[in-house]
């Protein structure tokens, strides 16, 4: 009864808002927030095709799980990093983190 | 309007006022207990979309670990979190000129996509499903190797987290 | 091989020798004169058979050998040129090639080969002696090699191409170059030393005299090829072209002159400078500044030689137009040239001190003879002097370079500084160099004319006889006094030079020298004495038909109407023997006790006369003052002044200065702006871009992320635009 579009549009601004947010936000550890909201959005894509086009498949699960994974790992370099700078540098804005410029 | 449809422009509604807040907060505390939110928001459309288990791996991975994580990076780099202050870039409209451009541009191509009002079709094999997904990442001819890789992935994510991170010997 | 051909090979042997001698072997004296002397060999060798088969040839003169080969396309017709063996040029060429080769021997020995090197010679000058010690250790000056001696070979390897072109050429064109040819070496020959200012002057001297009479000669030959278009001999010769030529009037009609007789003059005046007649003759006695054997063969026996052997080939045009012995305007002019020459320049010659100047103005002397037997019709006589002369002057010469190298020997011994060529400080050197002195005497006899046994006395008394016996009494009676002369002046240098007792340390201790001196002298001699037997008159008394007069067939055959001969007239030998005799007797009373230091007789006598004889008549300084000073003046001043430096020096330098503004605008307004500019402003264009660009690169990662999502969405709605269907 819930048509596709709903869940596709749901998921499109969610995406979209994930992006505003690591375009625009200073702190390191909000960007990746961001991030999380786009990849989250992203597997609901991933969920909601496979339930409503091909649900006698297995493909769009792997995916997703793979999805999980890969969000996992990459939040936690991410933090890694981001720590690793703040004992460094002692901030955590992502502006200050500029030393590959010109 | 159906029960199910009311529930879900519900959720949607709550976890789309959750994750702006996440990026409209100004302290970084309250962002990530409001990504928590939304994390839950979206298992909870795992589960209008009959898929229980990854309702269960969402919260237990990503509000459980992931969410967690970001609060404890919160935590540790406190002092200098400026919770004063604008939390938003100089070029924060042009970010936000984009992301709605970027939202118009994906709304335009679904929205003339003709699948896009298609209804939920009947399950096939609803109760076999976790034991289809468990084969599929294992057997040979079909996932395994994805599978393999991220969890090398996630070995070597773990290993250089803990190296980056790690405290320098003096 | 055909004889046509070795006439044609007979110049090439020594112009071959110079070319190599001057590319190759210069460096080594032994080959250049090898090569030289092997080059003269060989055309003495062809020239040899020629001239046998020649005079075993019937009728020569009418079917010579020629042959000619086509050279310049003139027109629809060729100009050619060719070779002409007839018997005046084989005669010529008999006497050309013994006196080149002789010379060519002499010269090893004149120029001291195997002689070591000069302590301080240097090219250019002449060499002074080398001092070398023996075994004693005792330390004398000997005479040191020449240092330029390749260079000498050389010179007269061309010098002998140039002669045997001109003799055995059958036109005027080749004729003319075998002239200049001999021209330039005389000049370069002269100049041999070329360090001595004198000799330098008397090379310029030399050249620019004989360019004057050149000039004239070759007006003469334009004039010709004008009036009949061919230059060749035999086109010349035939009746009707002489006809044609005494018919038409010269150009200008000046002193009602044929055209004939218009080109007579002017080639003769061709040979008045060449032949160094007067008024031309002063290059010939400062010619003596060159080395002997030079004198010889360019001064004596060849090049002046060419002068007279010119004018007895063109006999026949200057002839034209004379009816039964009276003589055309062009003769006339000879004969007073000639006999006029010959008796101004002995007059000259018996007040000169110098060995070398005295046989200068008789040979002046004795061409002035020829021309004036040809001037009044004495072909045969003109001819036959011309040989007998050759070998005599050839040996006089010859001789005096003997004489001088041994005095200068004494000299190099004894160290003294006299002159070695004055003949005042000779003497008694009839003991010391006996084979010189022989073959000098008879040099010397032989050109005074001694009776029977010279062969001078039978080709002078035939000019006498031809002077007499055509009733030109005037001539005759110049040309007895010339020749009284001129035994007095021959007497006069053999007595001082050989007979007496030496009068210089140096003369005491002259010597005699090499063989490759002496054997040329004997040869010389041996023709001195029996080639005047050849032409002895039929109709002499005695001995009169013994032996045919070959000279007067085989000559005289050259001419289409042979020459008549005279009936025999015992006054001009009378005259021609006492001339000689007393001439000789005269100088040997005045001179056989000449003491060292003692005053010149003649001069005693004749006083401020002597003066004037021994001055040449300051004839040079006339012509420095009228000729040489006014060219100077003129050369300097409006040439140099006006025209080099201010006409053709402004040009230059105005071209210069354009050039070099053109230059600077091209570099300041072009060059630097645009060319340079163009390619600065691309370096720097981009560097600013760069220096702009740069600042995209912030280092801040949303930026780069932003930059890229405005391209994807720009990417995305153009894919969205183009190809979603609405």
């Amino acid at each position: 009864m819930i048509p596709l579009s709903w869940y596709l549009m749901f998921a499109a601004i969610l995406f979209c808002v994930g992006m505003y947010g690591v375009l625009v936000r200073k702190n390191a550890i909000a960007i990746l927030m961001g991030i999380e909201l786009m990849l989250n959005s992203v597997n609901i894509n991933l969920i909601a095709f496979w339930r409503y086009r091909s649900s006698d498949g297995i493909a769009g699960q792997a995916f997703a799980i793979i999805v999980f994974a890969v969000a996992a790992a990459e939040v936690a370099v991410g933090l890694a990093l981001i720590i690793s700078i703040y004992r460094r540098r002692s901030s955590v804005v992502a502006d200050d983190m500029n030393m590959l410029k010109w | 309007m159906t029960a199910e449809q009311l529930i879900f422009l519900i959720v949607a509604a709550v976890t789309l006022v959750a994750g702006i807040s996440v990026v409209t907060s100004r302290n970084l505390i309250h962002s990530a207990l409001w990504l928590i939110l939304t994390l839950f928001g979206v298992a909870i459309f795992y589960v209008l979309l009959d898929a229980g288990f990854f309702a269960v791996i969402q919260v237990i991975v990503y509000i459980g670990a992931i969410a967690i994580l970001f609060i404890f990076a919160a935590m540790l780099t406190r002092r200098v979190m400026q919770d004063t202050g604008p939390q938003t870039n100089p070029n924060w409209w042009f970010g936000g000129l984009i992301a709605l451009l970027l939202f118009a541009g994906i709304a335009f191509v679904l929205i003339n996509w003709q699948g896009f009002s298609s209804l939920a079709p009947e399950l096939a094999n609803p109760s076999g499903r976790i034991n289809q997904l468990g084969l599929a990442l294992v057997s040979l001819d079909q996932y395994v190797l994805p599978f393999e890789l991220a969890s090398v992935l996630l070995v070597a994510g773990m290993i250089g987290a803990i190296f980056v991170a790690g405290e320098k010997k003096q | 091989m055909s004889i046509e051909t070795i006439v044609w090979l007979l110049p090439l042997p020594p112009l071959l020798a110079f070319f190599l001698i001057v590319l190759f072997t210069n460096r080594s004296k032994a080959l250049s004169h090898s090569i030289a002397i092997g080059a003269a060999f060989l055309s003495w060798l062809g020239s040899m058979v020629v001239f046998f088969r020649a005079i075993r040839t019937e009728h020569l003169g009418s079917n010579p050998f020629t042959s000619v080969l086509n050279w310049l396309p003139t027109g629809d017709s060729w100009f050619q040129i060719g070779i002409r063996i007839d018997p005046l040029s084989a005669g010529t060429l008999f006497f050309v090639a013994w006196t080149v080769l002789m010379i060519f021997i002499y010269s090893v020995g004149y120029h001291n080969f195997g002689q070591p090197q000069g302590d301080h010679d240097k090219p250019g000058l002449q060499p002074h002696g080398a001092t070398i010690a023996d075994e004693h250790g005792h330390t004398h000056v000997v005479p040191s090699i020449e240092p330029m001696y390749s260079r000498f070979f050389a010179f007269i390897g061309l010098f002998a191409f140039g002669m045997y072109t001109l003799v055995v050429s059958d036109n005027l064109v080749t004729l003319f170059v075998g002239w200049e040819i001999m021209g330039l070496c005389s000049y370069l020959l002269i100049g041999f030393w070329y360090q001595k200012p004198s000799a330098r002057a008397a090379m310029i001297k030399a050249f620019l005299t004989t360019r004057v009479g050149d000039v004239f000669m070759l007006l003469g030959i334009a004039y010709l090829y004008s009036a009949i278009g061919s230059l060749s001999y035999s086109e010349i010769f035939k009746p009707e072209t002489l006809q044609k030529l005494v018919s038409t009037p010269a150009i200008g009609g000046i002193l009602g002159l044929s055209a004939a007789g218009m080109i007579g003059i002017l080639l003769f005046i061709g040979t008045v400078g060449k032949s160094a007649q007067w008024p031309l003759h002063v290059w010939l006695p400062d010619a003596m500044e060159g080395p002997t054997p030079v004198s010889a063969m360019i001064h004596a026996a060849t090049m002046v030689s060419a002068g007279v052997y010119m004018v007895i080939r063109m006999f026949p045009l200057l002839q034209a137009g004379s009816e039964g012995g009276h003589l055309t305007p062009a003769m006339s002019l000879m004969t007073v040239i000639g006999a006029f020459t010959a008796i101004f320049a002995a007059t000259i010659a018996i007040a000169q001190n110098d060995i070398k100047r005295v046989l200068a103005y008789s040979t002046i002397s004795q061409l002035g003879y020829m021309v004036a037997a040809l001037g009044i019709g004495a072909y045969v006589a003109a001819a036959f002097h011309l040989i007998t002369h050759a070998f005599f002057k050839a040996l006089l010469f010859l001789g005096s370079g003997s004489v001088i190298h041994g005095v200068e020997h004494g000299v190099l011994h004894t160290g003294e500084h006299v002159d070695p060529q004055d003949m005042f400080n000779m003497g008694g050197l009839w003991k010391k160099m006996p084979v010189t002195f022989w073959t000098f005497l008879i040099g010397g006899f032989a050109l005074s004319g001694f009776p029977l046994v010279t062969a001078g006395f039978w080709s002078k008394d035939e000019i006498l006889a031809d002077a007499f016996g055509n009733g030109h009494w005037v001539i005759f009676i110049t040309l007895a006094l010339a020749a009284l002369l001129t035994a007095f002046y021959t007497m006069r240098q053999i007595t001082l030079t050989f007979l007496g007792e030496p009068r210089t340390e140096s003369a005491q201790h002259a010597q005699e020298t090499s063989w490759t001196m002496t054997l040329p002298l004997v040869i010389l001699a041996i023709f001195a004495v029996s080639i005047g037997w050849a032409g002895i008159s039929e109709s002499f008394p005695v001995i009169g038909g013994l032996l045919p007069n070959f000279v007067h067939e085989f000559i005289g055959g050259t001419l289409t109407k042979a020459p008549e001969i005279l009936p025999f007239n015992i006054w001009p030998l009378i005259v021609s023997i006492a001339v000689a005799l007393g001439g000789l007797t005269l100088g040997w009373l005045v001179y056989r006790n000449q003491k060292a230091g003692a005053e010149d007789p003649l001069k005693i006598a004749l006083g401020p006369v002597h003066t004037m004889l021994k001055r040449k008549y300051y004839f040079d300084e006339i012509y420095n003052k009228i000729f040489v000073r006014p060219a100077y003046w003129l050369a300097d001043n409006f040439t140099n002044q006006i025209l080099d430096r201010g006409i053709i020096d402004s040009v230059l330098h105005f071209i210069v200065r354009v050039a070099s503004n053109v230059g600077h605008i091209f570099r300041n307004y072009f060059d630097k702006p645009v060319v340079n500019g163009f390619g600065d402003f691309v370096g720097e264009g981009i560097k600013k871009i760069g220096r702009g660009l740069k600042f995209i690169q912030t280092g801040k990662v949303q930026q780069y992320l932003l930059m890229a999502l405005v391209l994807a969405v720009g990417a995305m709605f153009y894919f969205v635009f183009t190809f979603v269907q609405h």
